[in-house]
């Protein structure tokens, strides 16, 4: 019933070394398909956007490629290697969807940042090459100088620079992001944008779930639009246009009934 | 010094001490997970392996130990996979191992439920030289759990699925952490008493977060205020006569009171000092600048 889709991810097969595949990947989450059968591919260096509607599994596709959700048929390789016996963690960065902004107890930026290195250390013993990277996570998000503050006082922009920082604590060569710019003030989106940038410049493959393209959009490469667990569009990032293109553009409207058409699932409108 | 001319409290103090840095130190992680009544969980739990040990006539101390363990690993798995019906499978595991422990003494040749006692409400004056072994054993092991892998702890403590993909074993290090939780529980439960040893893991975390903004010094502060609370609960009790578990738990809260009160004042000064720190460019007072920048710019 997807197979619409192949002829898409196949014009793709030139490309070399996928960093990420799904094939024919299937989820539920209780006993509703959340997932029908997704292909994907990310190639080495590109930025894929994952739009869609709420609802239509583009949280639970990134949260299978982590191992998050449990799979029911389909396969998914990272780096070319099955998920189930990849090991190699420290080349993968994760932006989880925003949730409660601390633990129980306090915490500090550099603290919670650190947590991103462990898999870059052996044991969980940090060296001074270690600690620089951390150090070097937060200049690159711009809070540097917040290092020391707990991270239940800062904003809810500043927090996602942490999270993001905490991605890029381990130096990785893949960036997955969940809705990184949802809930984000303006100043932190274009910190944001520009972080991105430097890491797509320095080589980075990301793959990111978005609701709308936003400020990123003049990075993203290629765009998948998933609806109801369907890959519905697998191709060029829709170009805004008018008022959608001027830059710092917040795209904020009500959603298109679900009657609409195919390709605008809150994506465009 | 009189009081430590006495054998039985020299052991009883020792014990005081290593309750007093174990609680704290697993309790923290407990508290940063959000299960900070998990400890309470595997007191009653642990009520069926005291009974155990009165009727197999060994060690009430090593039995509640194991049995505990068990049922902590019973908790995380019922945590993994029963998700609706966990709180409930939860309670049945709590109560049961409180009833548990009661009918195996009953059934125990010449037991009473009065032998229970000790272990519900603590008993620092009966701590016996193997009891210390035991004690000093099991902390060992929960201060190498707690400390040595703090940071891999932290993180799965902090954000399950984020530790997952820097590759750490979370399930490995869940079960780690209910395990050492179990094993601190037996470690305090002659001290505090099965009844009140949550309160030991909990309270002396939340008083110094009063304090903290650090998870490493939140440690810190923790730790010290249990060794400080157990120290001072069994001198008072030596003194005074009274219950060293009651004494210590209730010393526990006027610690958190104390420091919360402290705490508003300790607050204020840091305002001010952030204040005298911050620079002209970023001024505590509102002032309309003179161009806008990014971010004033509201989407429409």
């Amino acid at each position: 019933m997807t197979d619409t889709t192949n002829g898409m991810t196949d014009t793709e097969a030139g490309t070399p070394e996928p960093v990420i595949r799904l094939s024919g990947v299937r989820a539920e989450l209780g006993s509703r398909p959340v997932l029908r059968g997704i292909d994907l591919t990310v190639s080495r260096g590109e930025v894929v956007a994952l739009l869609g509607a709420n609802g239509s599994g583009k949280s639970t596709a990134v949260r299978s490629i982590i191992g998050q959700v449990p799979v029911s048929a389909g396969e998914i390789e990272l780096f070319g290697t099955p998920r189930r016996r990849f090991r190699d963690w420290a080349r993968v960065g994760y932006v989880p969807q925003r949730t409660t902004a601390a633990g129980g107890v306090p915490a500090t930026v550099t603290e919670v940042v650190t947590a991103g290195r462990l898999s870059r250390a052996r044991f969980g013993i940090l060296r001074k090459a270690d600690h620089a990277a951390v150090r070097r996570a937060l200049e690159l998000v711009r809070m540097a100088d917040r290092a020391k503050d707990p991270v239940d006082a800062l904003s809810g922009g500043q927090h996602q620079r942490v999270l993001i920082a905490r991605a890029l604590a381990a130096e990785p060569e893949l960036l997955i992001m969940d809705e990184p710019m949802a809930g984000v003030d303006l100043a932190s989106q274009e910190v944001l944008a520009e972080t991105l940038r430097e890491q797509v410049a320095g080589g980075a493959t990301v793959l990111l779930v978005l609701h709308e393209l936003g400020p990123l959009e003049p990075l993203i490469d290629r765009a998948v639009v998933l609806r109801d667990g369907c890959v519905l569009h697998d191709g060029p990032p829709p170009k805004a246009v008018g008022q959608h293109a001027l830059p710092g553009h917040d795209h904020v409207h009500p959603h298109a009934p679900a009657g609409a058409g195919p390709i605008r699932t809150g994506l465009l409108s | 010094m009189e009081l430590l001319d006495y054998a039985f409290m020299q052991r009883a103090l020792l014990a005081a001490v290593l309750v007093g840095i174990t609680a704290p130190a697993i309790g923290i992680y407990l508290v940063q997970r959000r299960q900070p009544l998990m400890g309470d969980g595997i007191g009653h739990v642990a009520m069926t392996g005291v009974g155990l040990g009165f009727l197999l006539n060994a060690s009430p101390v090593w039995m509640a130990t194991a049995v505990s363990a068990l049922g902590a690993i019973l908790m995380e798995l019922i945590r993994w996979y029963g998700r609706t019906r966990g709180d409930i499978a939860l309670a049945m595991l709590f109560y049961g191992g409180m009833a548990g422990g009661v009918m195996f003494v009953s059934v125990t040749p010449g037991g009473s439920t009065a032998n229970l006692s000790s272990y519900l409400f603590g008993s620092l004056s009966t701590v016996s030289p193997s009891d210390v072994t035991a004690i000093a054993l099991l902390s060992a092991f929960v201060v190498a759990v707690t400390l040595g892998l703090r940071r891999q702890l932290f993180a799965v403590s902090l954000d399950e699925e984020f530790a997952r993909v820097t590759g750490l074993p979370v399930r490995a290090l869940n079960l780690l952490t209910a395990v050492t939780a179990a094993v601190t529980v037996t470690v305090a439960m002659r001290v505090v008493g099965l009844i009140l040893v949550s309160a030991l893991m909990v309270v002396p975390v939340a008083a110094a977060q009063q304090l903290t903004r650090s998870f490493a010094a939140t440690f810190a502060v923790a730790v010290t205020i249990g060794v400080t609370v157990t120290l001072g609960g069994t001198v008072t009790s030596y003194y005074q006569d009274v219950p060293p578990g009651a004494t210590i738990v209730l010393l526990t809260i006027a610690a958190f009171l104390v420091l919360t009160a402290l705490a508003a004042p300790l607050a204020r000064r840091r305002a001010r000092a952030a204040a005298a720190a911050r620079p002209a460019a970023d001024p505590a007072e509102c002032a309309i600048p003179a161009s806008r920048a990014a971010g004033d710019e509201v989407g429409v």
